[in-house]
């Protein structure tokens, strides 16, 4: 049943608006050098952490579609019924949101390296940070999706939870991208995999949750 | 004859509201249990305390694997009907679909179905299912005279091979069934 429906959330991703969050990232990638000048060496600079702004906002566009239909429609109703627990309902959502989000992601990276002025070590270190830090934000997304399915401007709400909940993981990926990573990139694995071991639990509470 | 439904005192409180106390539902294999009352008295919530969506306030519930039908179609709309249902894993798919005549409209996509259709769609991945309790909320809204015949059939034949239904309907089902009323 996990497979068959990490296979539907691809389907749906693919079908819904895959592309979506990826035109997004480039566009707010694209606006930076507008907002602070063409100059090349404050760009290279600030270039890393501009990037990870962009896939933060790009995470918050498909929180709207990923639980909240489900839930409204009774597929999470009959998921249970049918002997899924949640928190395998909530694992197959991380996984089948961050095949549509992360790779696609990954590959609009490269130009929105250029945009911002990265050179080649610079665009290498930012696509390793953006590898390990987009499984954490498909989780996060997940995770806000579940705990605002069914309020009233869950779309505004779910950004309002999900930036805070980021802050730890936007400042250790912007440092892994910056020239002088030192640790970084372990600590942002570190919150990276603490954030992927919780969602699924908080995921499947708020499913629970939503029930009563 | 097994036993399906074991639920000792049941109290469930919704919105602060005590819905029923004191309720005890057992209900074994080949029987019908049919949930009347008038709207608000809490039979739907009964019918989702059964399937394990909603945890009773006080008392304690065994059951059987279940399937429920209920007012939300959880299907995809924009797959075919065949494979939308198929997702859902019903071993017994093909009699269902011919049970509920759903055979000739299964490469139509879900989102075109009319609301009998839908209705039919909901019964058949409940027949599909092959779980030995059906749990049926409202089963007749929206069903014609032909579905509400193919349905008491699927009943019929389900309680005869020791499976048991559980419904709550407004509307009298064809059939023999043990009647339960909550009051407001």
């Amino acid at each position: 049943m996990i497979g068959a429906l990490i296979a539907r959330e691809v389907r749906r991703g693919l079908a819904g608006a895959a592309w979506l969050p990826v035109i997004f990232f480039l566009l707010v990638a694209a606006i930076v050098p507008f907002a602070v000048g063409p100059d090349a060496q404050l760009l290279a600079r600030i270039g890393g952490g501009a990037l990870w702004i962009a896939a933060l906002t790009a995470a918050l566009l498909p929180i709207e579609r990923l639980v909240e239909p489900d839930r409204g429609d009774g597929i999470l109703d009959q998921l249970a019924l049918s002997g899924a627990s949640e928190e395998g309902i909530a694992a197959a959502k991380i996984i089948g949101h961050w095949l549509t989000f992360g790779p696609l992601l990954l590959l609009a990276a490269i130009p929105a390296s250029v945009l911002v002025g990265l050179d080649g070590a610079a665009l290498l270190r930012a696509i390793v940070a953006l590898a390990i830090g987009t499984p954490a934000l498909a989780a996060l997304a997940v995770t806000v999706a579940a705990l605002t399915a069914g309020l009233p401007r869950a779309g505004s709400l779910a950004g309002l939870l999900l930036m805070p909940l980021a802050v730890p993981l936007v400042i250790f990926g912007a440092a892994a991208t910056g020239a002088d990573p030192g640790g970084a990139l372990k600590l942002e694995a570190a919150v990276a995999l603490l954030t992927l071991v919780g969602a699924p639990f908080v995921t499947a509470a708020a499913i629970r949750a939503a029930r009563t | 004859m097994s036993r399906l439904i074991d639920a000792r005192g049941l109290a469930l409180v919704r919105g602060g509201r005590l819905l029923f106390e004191g309720l005890d539902v057992t209900l074994d294999g080949g029987e019908g249990l049919h949930l009347t009352g008038p709207n608000g008295c809490g039979k739907s919530s009964l019918i989702r305390l059964i399937a394990g969506l909603l945890l009773p306030t006080v008392g304690t519930i065994e059951r059987a694997g279940a399937a429920l039908a209920d007012e939300h179609l959880a299907l995809d709309r924009e797959l075919p009907l065949g494979r939308a249902l198929a997702f859902w894993r019903g071993p017994n798919l093909g009699n269902a679909l011919t049970a509920f005549d759903l055979d000739r409209i299964a490469d139509v996509p879900v989102r075109m179905l009319s609301t009998g259709q839908g209705r039919r769609a909901r019964l058949a991945r409940v027949m599909a299912s092959a779980a030995p309790l059906w749990l049926l909320d409202e089963p007749l809204n929206g069903l014609d005279a032909a579905g509400t015949e193919q349905l008491a059939g699927a009943i019929a034949g389900h309680r005869a091979s020791g499976g048991a239904v559980v419904t709550a309907s407004h509307v009298p089902l064809a059939g023999d069934w043990r009647m339960l009323e909550l009051s407001a």
